[in-house]
């Protein structure tokens, strides 16, 4: 236990703590309804009922506000503080980066005992953020591309053209599968590391996503 | 429809040039098929083209002033299927039509003439007719080796479609096989199957795949050219998108039970008998464009979700990969076994993750780390 007296720093600005939770209660949503949409159970009493037809349309309102909730984000890294800036997604490109990279490294796979303190987004966090962005895109894609097939020809379906020459509906719907499997993956080592960083520095982590406020050492990055 | 004109020209040529200036109501009233029978397959095939009924009349008129089309048939890697669904239409009417609409000059599977004759036939058609005749070719066209897997009077089907389709006012790829490659183009492909569109890219084709092709959708798609003198709008798969321009699912009969949630469980359960939505037993409706569910096959009585089949897919490109196991929702993993589903996988993706993070948080536990202070080196 360190008894050194810690900085309040403002890291997680409002829109970027709202983005991160509308996402995870899209993923919840998305997860549990999708589940039901892939291997349905019959909920239907009768023809008149309207179970899978509810189920999917609180799937397709979630999809959107995740859709809306990404593309946010990604505006916001654009505009957003430093912390939440696109740069911060890319430490492999800078000499600073990559040396934080290489600690948290060697912190993760237990070479070393010092806790790296880090303010904003941790360098191995982003670089997986990265990939989980690239997740969320193939999702959203593939996601849209099956649900326009109801309104072939509409604005949807020929703006997502592409997609139907490149990739068949049984292969997007593979995809879309392994898809929410992967963010589950992801998913369960984001809370790990969360806890695990929430414990071993000291800084808020946890809260943070809520409070916005992380507890450093030195004030700065 | 036995009676082609190579048959004909045999006999009686005068007649034959003669039957040739006549318009196709003229004929028809030759066959004995009243002008009620007539209208009556106008307002079918208006339906069919996905047109509004007054247009109904329009096509009648169109037809009865349109000279017969010469049409050549060739089968390539096929199974024969589309001419037999075709042959097979059990309302004379309608097939009859068509037939006589076009002068069949060569169909290997039904005309009298053989060998050498057949040949010389088929190359006086697209000789006399370049420009004009329509080309309908059913089964794919083998590409390995030269083509040599599929030869027909010493020409391969590849030089063959070549000739023929690049001389033609059209060419109508049907079923699967001609549109895609369909069932000889699937893995492994051992002898290069494809498409005619493939084969032949320069050729003007609509692809009318299903296995078999409705043949009302070949009769419309006729209908289409003879009224409008254009080929019919066609979608990104070369379909002419009055047959494939909705989904399955969107026009399935059943579609009300996938609302409802009740589904069929398995074969010859209580929802099985009652007709419920067959999307657990694997059915590609809701991947598949194809006017089936209003269509139908066999003069409009059957089809296969109607009789309790789940829709396998075969109106789409590469379907006897891409749309298997047939009865199951998913397709199957590379590299994985057949018992393996996409969630069975990732369920072990997740425990594995899952697993790891516990192992590694107990010994994160048991470590006694040096926490950021003062000294700590600043990153």
């Amino acid at each position: 236990m360190s008894d050194v007296c810690k900085v309040k720093q403002y890291v997680w600005e409002l829109p970027l703590r709202w983005f991160h939770w509308i996402n995870v209660l899209a993923i919840v949503i998305l997860s549990g309804t999708g589940f039901l949409i892939g291997h349905p159970v019959t909920l239907g009493a009768s023809a008149s009922d309207y179970a899978m037809g509810w189920i999917r349309l609180i799937h397709f309102v979630a999809a959107y506000a995740f859709t809306v909730s990404v593309a946010s984000r990604v505006v916001w890294a654009f505009i957003g503080n430093e912390h939440a800036s696109w740069r911060a997604f890319f430490p492999m490109y800078s000499a600073k980066g990559r040396e934080k990279l290489r600690h948290m490294i060697r912190y993760y796979t237990l070479q070393t005992h010092e806790v790296p303190e880090i303010v904003g987004h941790n360098p191995l966090a982003t670089t997986a953020y990265f990939v989980l962005f690239l997740i969320y895109l193939a999702m959203i894609l593939t996601g849209f591309a099956m649900y326009a097939t109801h309104a072939p020809g509409g604005i949807m379906f020929k703006s997502l053209g592409f997609m139907y020459s490149h990739f068949t509906l049984q292969g997007m719907r593979l995809a879309h599968h392994f898809g929410m499997w992967l963010i589950f993956g992801f998913v369960i080592n984001h809370i790990y590391s969360a806890w695990l960083m929430d414990i071993k520095e000291h800084g808020g982590e946890i809260s943070s996503m809520f409070s916005g406020y992380k507890f450093t050492v030195k004030k700065g990055e | 429809m036995s009676t082609t004109r190579t048959e004909r020209s045999k006999d009686t040529q005068g007649e034959s040039l003669h039957h040739e200036d006549l318009s196709i109501s003229q004929i028809l009233k030759e066959r004995g098929v009243s002008r009620r029978d007539f209208l009556k397959f106008c307002s079918t095939v208006t339906a069919a083209l996905a047109l509004p009924p007054s247009f109904a009349p329009s096509v009648a008129q169109a037809l009865d002033e349109v000279k017969r089309p010469p049409l050549v048939w060739l089968e390539f890697q096929g199974c024969t299927g589309d001419s037999e669904a075709l042959l097979r239409s059990a309302n004379p009417t309608v097939a009859e039509i068509v037939l006589d609409i076009l002068s069949v000059d060569y169909h290997e599977t039904i005309m009298a003439a053989a060998g050498h004759q057949a040949e010389a036939a088929l190359d006086k058609t697209i000789t006399d007719y370049k420009g004009k005749y329509f080309a309908v070719i059913e089964g794919s066209i083998p590409m390995k080796d030269g083509g040599i897997y599929g030869c027909v009077g010493g020409k391969s089907n590849l030089e063959r479609a070549r000739q023929v389709c690049g001389g033609a006012a059209a060419t109508i790829a049907i079923g699967n096989c001609a549109s895609y490659g369909g069932i000889p183009a699937a893995a492994p492909n051992p002898t290069g199957a494809v498409g005619v569109k493939e084969a032949v890219p320069g050729a003007t084709v609509i692809n009318l795949p299903g296995c078999p092709c409705n043949a009302d959708n070949l009769t419309a798609t006729i209908v289409h050219y003879l009224v409008f003198n254009k080929i019919p709008a066609l979608d990104g798969h070369g379909r002419p998108l009055f047959a494939y321009g909705k989904r399955i699912h969107d026009n399935c009969e059943r579609r009300p039970h996938f609302d409802a949630g009740q589904y069929v469980e398995k074969w010859g359960d209580d929802g099985h008998r009652r007709g419920y939505c067959l999307y657990k037993m694997g059915c590609k409706g809701p991947a598949t464009f194809h006017n089936c569910p209003t269509q139908r096959y066999n003069e409009k009585t059957a089809w296969p979700i109607g009789s309790g089949h789940p829709c396998v897919g075969c109106a789409e490109p590469q379907f006897w990969d891409v749309m298997s196991p047939m009865y199951r929702r998913l397709p199957n993993v590379p590299g994985f076994g057949i018992e393996h589903t996409a969630d069975a996988i990732g369920l072990g993706l997740a425990a594995g993750a899952a697993g790891a993070f516990v192992v590694h948080g107990a010994l994160s536990a048991m470590r006694k780390d040096k926490e950021p202070g003062e000294d700590a080196k600043e990153d």
